[in-house]
């Protein structure tokens, strides 16, 4: 990667002694994924998201290790891999821009080799599922955001593929247009049993859609497993809310976990979970409590947090 | 059955989206026909010159080459370079190097469908050299202008070859239209569009023979005026560089690809 530094100084220098620095983009992730799943791949911008997704469809080449995706080196290409895959990304498309969709869908059919029959089906089918009509016969311009994402999934599900990279499906979508989107994945999963690998910055996304995920950090895995062990990963300690009867000092709450507010009578503590228990009897033992409520903190909060601060 | 990963259905939608998307497209090629009027300029300036005879074509001969000359011009220009960088640097290209397809059939299709796209308006400014010049109107024969036809489309071939030989460097250099402009100045002198190559000195077009521009315009204008020309040597020459070009391109497009890829795809 090139390394030049602002002002005219800079520039002077990095057109006469260029600087480069090489940077691991994704280091010692190792994952398996069985068919039919749908995973939710997750991490800060620059994290290395975009980057694995490239490599598992073949358009990067990994400088050391092994991908193996369908039974296949997915950097070879091999159009038996390549029919069996797609990526979706949410900032680039493959419509024709000045054309309408249905142009560029006959061309994938034949590309793919889907008889005339047989993809004038698919079409119809997933244009139902994702409430596309006249939009089909509309130069790709004319489109909405929305309308246009549809249509691009549309013509990347054309060929059925069995493993879907999905990159930012839902980026910029309104929330009605992410939801039906969502709910056409899920349908999509159900009807054709194909594995999803979805990255996405809406956690709605994940928590829809996805029991499984992936948080990759600086390059590397950093979680492999269900949403909620993430959630606990992240903040281990939970959220303890008490209402009180009676007002009471903050000396009061020492050794009944860590004290995070204390206004009026409404007390937030965290508790580390181990300890839950013998804290909330302690509590309810010391004080007149009207009021008690033990959370998790919310994953949307907690990833928002991750993906604003980029650090763990 | 597919050949070189073709087949016909794949053709047909591919020409007729393409077709298709280029007539979205007919007023900016409509000018650029218009903008390919070089040859005729250059006929007058040579019509007006001294030097007229040391080109070895008369009157009408001469004005049938520079007409073939536009022609040819007009079904054998090739952009690829400038499509093909912008689709480099925009991303486009990821999602056409995942299909079971290799990525350059897109662009001939492109190309084949802006010539159809253009096909009216240059016979249009053929029609109006006609009635300028009507002493120069002639109609070739059928072999002649099948003989032409092909010429023309080899010649097609070689510039599309070339210029994917540098469009493939756009994987090394993001801006690798630059060095088409060095190749610009060669063309334009050696091809046969400012001069037929008679107009050069015996030592000069007998190394010129040995480079591929000839083939680009001179070669296949000669064949479309019905001048005399050595058919055998002009499609040898033309196979050649297409069978010496075509392992470069798909070669370097290997080695690009995987440059690509390292550039972040």
């Amino acid at each position: 990667m090139a390394d030049k530094q602002p002002g005219l100084r800079g520039t002077l220098q990095h057109f006469l002694r260029r600087r480069h620095r090489d940077v691991s983009a994704v280091r010692d992730v190792s994952f398996t994924i069985a068919a039919g799943e749908m995973v939710g791949f997750l991490g800060a911008n620059g994290a290395g998201k975009t980057t694995t997704l490239k490599m598992l469809c073949g358009l990067i080449h990994p400088s050391a290790g092994q991908v193996l995706v369908a039974g296949h080196q997915p950097q070879r290409r091999h159009p038996d891999f390549l029919r069996r895959i797609t990526l979706v990304m949410g900032q680039k498309q493959q419509l024709l821009w000045d054309l309408p969709p249905l142009d560029s869908l006959r061309v994938n059919a034949a590309v793919y080799g889907i008889p005339d029959g047989v993809a004038r089906r698919r079409i119809h089918q997933l244009a139902d599922l994702l409430e596309l009509g006249e939009e089909l016969t509309r130069p790709v311009r004319k489109l909405s955001l929305g309308q246009r994402m549809k249509a691009e999934l549309l013509a990347a599900l054309l060929h059925e593929p069995e493993v879907l990279f999905l990159d930012e499906p839902t980026l910029g979508l309104d929330v009605n247009a992410q939801a039906r989107v969502r709910q056409f994945l899920a349908d999509y999963n159900r009807r054709t049993g194909a594995t999803v690998l979805l990255t996405s910055h809406y956690m709605a996304d994940i928590t829809a859609l996805c029991p499984r995920v992936l948080l990759i950090h600086q390059g590397q895995l950093f979680h492999d497993g269900p949403l909620e062990r993430l959630a606990t990963r992240l903040a281990p300690e939970r959220h303890v809310r008490l209402e009180l009867e009676q007002p009471a000092s903050a000396d009061a709450f020492q050794g009944l976990g860590q004290l995070e507010s204390l206004e009026n009578r409404e007390v937030h503590l965290r508790v580390p979970p181990e300890q839950l228990t013998t804290v909330v009897a302690q509590l309810l033992e010391r004080f007149a409590v009207r009021d008690l409520e033990v959370n998790d903190p919310p994953i949307d909060q907690l990833m928002g947090d991750l993906f604003r601060q980029g650090s763990l | 059955m597919r050949l070189f990963g073709l087949n016909r259905r794949i053709v047909r939608a591919l020409l007729g989206t393409e077709y298709a998307h280029m007539l979205e497209y007919r007023a900016e090629i409509a000018l650029w026909a218009l903008s390919g009027v070089l040859p005729f300029i250059m006929l007058s300036l040579w019509s007006g010159s001294g030097a007229r005879a040391d080109l070895g074509l008369d009157g009408v001969a001469l004005d049938r080459y520079f007409l073939s000359a536009f022609l040819v011009r007009q079904f054998s220009v090739v952009w690829v370079v400038y499509a093909f960088e912008e689709d480099a640097l925009l991303g486009r290209l990821s999602p056409y190097l995942l299909q079971p397809l290799h990525p350059l059939w897109r662009y001939v299709a492109s190309h084949l469908g802006e010539q159809l796209t253009r096909l009216p308006f240059a016979a249009g400014i053929a029609a109006v050299f006609f009635l300028i010049q009507p002493q120069a109107f002639w109609v070739p024969s059928f072999s002649g202008f099948l003989l032409a036809w092909l010429a023309t489309w080899m010649a097609f071939a070689i510039a599309f070859l070339l210029q994917s030989l540098i469009a493939s460097l756009c994987f090394w250099s993001e801006k690798a239209s630059a060095l088409e402009r060095l190749l610009f100045i060669p063309f334009l002198f050696l091809s046969g569009l400012l001069a037929p190559l008679t107009a050069f000195p015996p030592a000069v077009r007998a190394a010129v023979q040995w480079t591929p521009f000839p083939y680009l315009i001179d070669f296949p204008a000669r064949v479309l005026a019905g001048d005399p020309v050595n058919l055998w040597t002009g499609f040898l020459a033309q196979v050649a560089w297409v069978a010496v070009l075509l392992p470069l391109v798909l070669l370097l497009w290997r080695a690009g690809v995987r440059r690509y890829s390292a550039m972040g795809a």
